[in-house]
């Protein structure tokens, strides 16, 4: 490889930054000043090299500390880790979050996504535009995971240590001042606060947020805490795989597919090491179901990874975890580093000889990083591009090796399954879409939040508890990639199968109920906008379509009927390739929600 | 006694194309099948000696119980796959595909591209006057090659060809996402502070002329470039011992620019900058 840096030297800050992450360089090979030994003696290339998992890590060090990645700080940063500048750069501009030209220290997101619209996200943005002086960057964001409390804002000031501070329902000014000191901004309410049944005795998968300290392991155990795992490990893998199996578990992210099968064809691929990686990058417009269980409840995932990885023979997993959850990342590296000193993590976990570790990796900003092999390409320090598949990651996935990925929801289920055992947690739900099911619930309700049901509940149901409002026009199911159905359609069962037989999808679990006051054609360029922003750009069906679509869309926002005919048609033609033809499930579900607009709603009649 | 190298025999996967059988070994993939039983599927993004990134999408067949089309070019050859080529939502899906491609770049230097917008009936001025293009400016920054992202379809061809796939340097790589990704080097430099070596070895891939040698682009320019006038021969570089082959094409007794056969077993159609642009003393007549 040849390497090549330019002349731009990192400041005292951002080599400082750097050299937090990684350690001091201990060479002028990789940015050290230059000794007589170095002229004769290198060292360090390939294992540098097998660290480039390190330049995402990096480059959020060098954004923490200073806002932004400046030419020195990212050729420093390369220099060390002997990634090729091109490439980091390619990396660097990839996210969001990132800027590689200079900004002020402060960021402020201000979320302008769906939930957040209805409620005002664009007075809110403009206001704090005014009041904001040069010294803060405002940045209008795609859903920030706050929806039950939208309009939602969240700030970023860089320094040592970064501080951050989350503001929703947001006024002007309180975003004002979380933006201008973050450290006195009001303490964000309790993760519980967005469980609107808590306390009642039928939640399984909620049971403990607001129950036990999310701070405190031994509260955790006099929860139930770990009791799934020593089952796990009386049973043995093969038996964990069975239980899950049985229990009939799928996959909780949209895609459905059934968790044991997955597991099980991990666990007998002959090539190792093996992974487990636990998939926290909600950014689906209208979720934030994980994040209230990370916050809320952090050590049942650390102990679900810890079955996972048990039964599919994995010995490091990875926590892909979105950069706009602050306090879930507080949280969950507490509660790693407090079940690593007990034991319950580490060489030998519970002290069965078993070993296993988790590390978590921040992501920066980019809804496709959901995507399972986009994740591990952004894991592994590539642009966030989805993989062609097959090969499936079963077989190869993180770093090329047999990788079992879940989501956070998925993974908590596992608890459950195991303490209750296969069959009574099968008995819950229907026959073929078992278990109970979080719903994220927002928009035009008063008691928006995180529900839980058992599979089965019909929607109306649902929005029954929600305490759905009067002259509800629409409810978007299943997020962005998801679709509308209308207000008479609230007896569609919320299951697998029952969603699909109406035409529809149940997704993540996102349902945002919107009423007539809110104008749909602009919320349908807003789910069109955000899947422009938010492809990858590799393939054509999307990179493009995307872009058509909603020029597509801008031009009918003010026309119905026959003046929008002909770009109605036109928007068929382009969703079907799309559909068709896209690499990824971004592509292939970019215009699911408009076209369900325009079909089920009349959206433009 | 000569020992004949023989390649481990390979199990052949047999499987439909269109309806007629078709027997590939082991490893091809559908889009080796189709050429091979005479099917004509349009490429862009595919190369004869890089690992096919499939992402320009314009190879798309259907394939029987795939929710989605698939990609001709990288999927390889299942026993019992059914395969079909010509079916409307193919060509619905590659009509698009070119339209979408043609409204956004400049197709002008890709070869084939538009007897393919004929054969699907593309009409890319369909998504109106105002639909957003590159609108990129040439990057002329030195006097070998220039680059014009205008023209660029984003194939990855260069970036792979600059990295582990044929040259090491990692030079060039994609930058931003969306529709606002772009080819480029480090921080978006000019050229001449990047880690590019001047090899040529992207200019020698890209499909589409958003690479090009400084000599054609001017030629074109001008108006003079006319590949009909133009010979090739192909010879060995009398630079080093390596022994590359070099192909000439010549217009008007002038070297216009150099290639490398890709099916050299030496170089696989990699030269050094010496071999590729180094050709101006051989025209010193003076
Ligand atoms: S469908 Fe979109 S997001 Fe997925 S690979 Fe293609 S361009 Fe990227
Ligand atoms: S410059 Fe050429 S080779 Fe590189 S991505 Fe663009 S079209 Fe492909
Ligand atoms: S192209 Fe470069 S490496 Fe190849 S023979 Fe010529 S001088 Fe040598
Ligand atoms: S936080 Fe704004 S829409 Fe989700
Ligand atoms: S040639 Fe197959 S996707 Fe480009």
């Amino acid at each position: 490889m040849d390497l090549h840096f330019g002349d731009s030297k990192p400041t005292d800050d951002e080599r400082a930054a750097v050299d937090a992450l990684l350690g001091p360089p201990e060479s002028s090979w990789e940015g050290a000043d230059r000794s007589d030994a170095d002229l004769r003696w290198a060292r360090g290339g390939r294992e540098a090299r097998d660290r480039r998992d390190l330049l995402l890590p990096g480059l959020h060090a060098i954004n923490d500390r200073i806002g932004w990645i400046s030419e020195g700080a990212l050729d420093y940063l390369c220099r060390r880790l002997t990634v090729p500048p091109a490439e980091a750069y390619g990396v660097a501009t990839f996210y969001a979050m990132f800027s590689v030209k200079p900004r002020p220290a402060t960021v402020l997101h201000v979320c302008t996504d769906l939930a957040c619209a209805a409620a005002g996200a664009q007075e809110l943005s403009a206001g704090v535009e005014a009041g904001l002086g040069p010294g803060v960057h405002v940045e209008r964001s795609p859903c920030l995971g706050l929806c039950e409390r939208a309009p939602a804002a969240l700030a970023i000031k860089a320094g040592d240590p970064v501080r951050t501070a989350v503001c929703a329902p947001a006024t002007v000014r309180d975003a004002v001042l979380a933006a201008t000191s973050p450290d006195s901004a009001p303490e964000e309410p309790p993760a519980v606060m967005a469980v609107p049944q808590a306390g009642s005795p039928d939640l399984v998968l909620l049971r403990r947020v607001g129950v036990v300290d999310p701070s405190s392991l031994d509260d955790y155990r006099a929860h139930g805490g770990y009791t799934a795992l020593r089952r796990a490990f009386e049973l043995g893998p093969a038996g964990v795989i069975r239980e899950v199996t049985d229990s009939g578990l799928v996959g909780r992210g949209g895609a459905a597919f059934p968790t044991g099968r997955k597991w099980q064809a991990t666990a007998s691929q002959p090539d190792h090491p093996h992974y487990v990686v636990c998939n926290a990058d909600e950014s689906e417009p209208g979720t934030f179901k994980d994040r209230v269980l990370m916050e809320g409840d952090p050590y049942a995932l650390v102990e679900a990874m810890t079955v996972a990885a048990y039964a599919t023979g994995a010995h490091r997993g990875y926590l892909y975890l979105r950069g706009e959850y602050p306090r879930a990342l507080r949280r969950l590296e507490h509660a790693i580093a407090q079940a690593r000193a007990r034991g319950l993590l580490g060489d030998d976990v519970l002290g069965q000889g078993y070993a296993f570790d988790i590390e978590i990796r921040r992501g920066a900003g980019a809804y496709i990083c959901g995507e399972e092999t986009a994740l591990f390409n952004s894991i592994e320090g590539y642009r966030g591009e989805p993989r062609s598949k097959p090969p499936f990651p079963v077989e190869k996935g993180l770093f090329g090796k047999p990788t079992v990925e879940n989501n956070v929801e998925t993974l908590v289920n596992v608890l459950p399954i195991l303490t209750m055992g296969a069959p009574a947690y099968a008995a819950i739900g229907t026959a073929t879409s078992t278990g109970p099911k979080l719903f994220c619930v927002s928009g035009s309700v008063d008691r928006p939040g995180i529900y839980e049901l058992p599979f089965g509940a019909t929607l109306g149901e649902l929005l029954e508890l929600a305490g759905v409002r009067e002259r509800l026009r629409a409810v978007l199911l299943g997020g962005a990639a998801g679709g509308f159905v209308r207000p008479d359609e609230t007896d569609i069962p919320l299951t697998f199968e029952g969603t699909r037989a109406a035409g529809t999808t149940l997704g993540s679990g996102v349902v945002l109920a919107f009423d007539d006051t809110v104008p749909l054609p602009r919320l349908l360029l807003r789910i069109a906008e955000f899947f422009r922003d938010e492809s990858c750009g590799q393939c054509v069906p999307c990179r493009v379509g995307t872009v058509r679509q909603e020029e597509a869309l801008h031009r009918i926002v003010e026309r119905t009927g026959a003046a929008a005919a002909d770009d109605i048609a036109l928007l068929r033609e382009v969703g079907r390739a799309m559909r068709d033809a896209s690499i990824c499930g971004l592509g292939q579900t970019a215009w699911n929600a408009v076209e369900s607009a325009i079909d089920r709603l009349g959206a433009y009649e | 006694m000569t020992a004949i190298p023989l390649g481990v025999p390979r199990r052949l996967v047999e499987f439909t194309i269109d309806g007629e059988e078709a027997r590939v070994p082991e490893g091809s993939t559908v889009l080796d099948a189709c050429r091979a039983a005479g099917k004509d599927i349009p490429t862009l993004c595919h190369g004869d000696t890089l690992t096919p990134k499939n992402a320009c999408r314009v190879c798309m067949v259907e394939v029987e119980g795939s929710r989605t089309l698939v990609p001709a070019c990288s999927r390889k050859a299942e026993p019992g796959m059914t395969v079909r080529t010509d079916t409307e939502r193919a060509r619905h899906s590659r009509k698009l595909v070119l339209e979408l491609l043609a409204s956004s770049v400049d197709l002008s230097t890709t070869p084939q591209v538009a007897a393919w917008l004929k054969e699907y009936e593309a009409k890319p001025d369909r998504f109106g006057p105002e639909a957003a293009r590159l609108n990129e400016e040439p990057r002329i920054d030195n006097d070998l090659y220039v680059r014009d992202y205008d023209k660029c379809i984003l194939c990855y061809k260069c970036v792979d060809a600059c990295g582990d796939q044929w040259q090491n340097t990692f030079a060039i790589s994609v930058a931003g996402r969306g529709f606002d990704a772009r080819i480029a080097v480090e921080h978006d430099a000019p050229l001449t502070d990047s880690a590019c070596v001047y090899c040529g070895n992207c200019i020698e891939v890209c499909p589409t002329g958003a690479l090009s040698f400084k000599s054609e682009f001017d030629m074109r320019a001008a108006g003079t470039w006319d590949e009909s006038q133009q010979t090739q021969t192909t010879t060995v570089c009398a630079y080093c011992g390596v022994g590359c082959n070099l192909t000439l094409h010549v217009q008007d007794n002038e070297i216009v620019k150099v290639t490398s056969p890709h099916d050299n077993p030496v170089t696989h159609g990699n030269l050094c900058i010496k071999g590729r642009f180094g050709y101006q003393h051989v025209q010193n007549r003076g």
